[in-house]
């Protein structure tokens, strides 16, 4: 008893070290621990139905597009500099093949469709989400983000911030084989 | 009774007015409705803004907090009851952005971790105290003493005694102050039966 009462504190104060060290070098958690878990996966896609961009910009789209095919739906602005910085990704994405939609978010129709005439437009249809509400609805808390719908329409997969090439080969185009496989 | 009724009075002038200063909702977001805005703002201070993290809804100048705050304000428009906007919330964004966390199995220890700690601690000091005292009243109930040290002791003194003054008073004073002097201080180490003899010890070569 005595002995139990000396050891329980230390034993316990090891272990909690224990676990935090276990934590702190997990580095596949840690590049994730700023990354807040969406309960949206697993879920059918939100409802929603946006409008065309502007006249020169293929589009607008809505949840009923999603379904029938595995998607890939891309939150993205011309005024946010990691959507250009990943949009290379993008357009290799739809290169392969894959069904990539865009949602343009909180943004001005003019830029929207001057940044997709200068760096090319991947997206098969792209929705103007001009007061983010969609975006609210598909739980969306900055862009760039990037959601993998699979052929019911439902998340599969979402990568909060720019599409690296990393990202890409190591995370996204895995969770599409996936999605397609399943 | 007077101070019962004088700090009851105190608490509803406090709960009646407003704690928190209006901080970040615009005015063109508050709704005409003092009653749902009033609601709307309750629920606002209990759902944390995604971006900011720390910051509920009502508090951050994000353009999502906004969005949020927006969004909450629409929901009880269209009738939705206070559990029914937050939960439309979470649906969106998970219990993450829930300032105080649910009561569910993966926030069990998150709840019950602070309580279990406190309880511990106070466990441990009760049984260090108990301990403690129990080792002191021990020190100071039987004769620290052996028979044999004790009867070498008493010997010592009368020997000291009639060397100085002759009488009854000096005598005991000083055979009071050398006894005060030989008792022990209180043991502090584990092991009740080694602390007397480490004291008697003591006792001993300080005589």
């Amino acid at each position: 008893m005595r002995r139990l009462i000396v050891i329980l504190p230390v034993a316990l104060f090891a272990g909690l070290i224990g676990v935090m060290v276990a934590l702190l070098t997990d580095s596949e958690r840690n590049s994730d621990l700023s990354r807040l878990p969406s309960p949206l996966i697993g879920k059918p896609a939100p409802a929603f139905d946006l409008p065309a961009v502007s006249d020169s910009v293929p589009g607008g789209f809505s949840t009923s597009d999603l379904i029938g095919r595995v998607s890939v739906v891309n939150v993205f602005a011309s005024w946010c500099v990691p959507c250009l910085a990943e949009h290379p990704m993008i357009s290799q994405l739809a290169g392969q093949g894959v069904a990539v939609y865009g949602i343009n978010h909180r943004d001005k129709p003019d830029a929207a469709t001057n940044w997709l005439r200068r760096h090319g437009n991947p997206y098969i249809a792209v929705g103007a989400d001009l007061d983010a509400r969609a975006s609210l609805d598909w739980g969306v808390t900055g862009v760039p983000e990037t959601f993998i719908i699979d052929a019911n329409g439902v998340i599969a997969y979402k990568h909060v911030g720019p599409v690296t090439k990393d990202v890409l080969n190591k995370k996204i185009l895995p969770k599409l084989r996936e999605a397609e496989g399943g | 009774m007077k101070k019962l009724l004088t700090s009851l009075l105190l608490m509803a002038a406090f709960t009646a007015t407003p704690l928190a200063p209006a901080l970040a909702v615009n005015p063109d977001e508050v709704l005409d409705d003092p009653v749902l805005e009033t609601r709307a703002r309750e629920i606002s201070t209990e759902l944390r803004c995604v971006v900011c993290q720390n910051q509920s809804i009502d508090d951050s100048d994000a353009e999502i907090a906004r969005d949020l705050r927006l969004l909450v304000r629409e929901r009880l428009v269209a009738g939705d009851n206070d559990e029914q906007v937050v939960s439309y919330i979470v649906a969106r964004y998970g219990d993450f952005v829930l300032l105080r966390p649910p009561w569910q199995p993966n926030t069990y220890m998150l709840w019950a971790g602070p309580p279990i700690m406190a309880i511990m601690i106070a466990t441990l000091f009760v049984v260090f105290l108990r301990t403690y005292q129990r080792q002191r009243n021990a020190g100071l109930g039987p004769d620290p003493l052996s028979p044999h040290d004790r009867a070498e002791l008493d010997a010592l003194v009368e020997r000291i005694a009639a060397t100085t003054e002759s009488g009854s008073g000096p005598k005991t004073q000083f055979r009071a102050e050398l006894a005060e002097g030989l008792t022990p201080p209180p043991p502090d180490t584990t092991d009740e039966t080694e602390d007397s003899n480490v004291d008697a010890g003591q006792g001993d070569t300080r005589s």
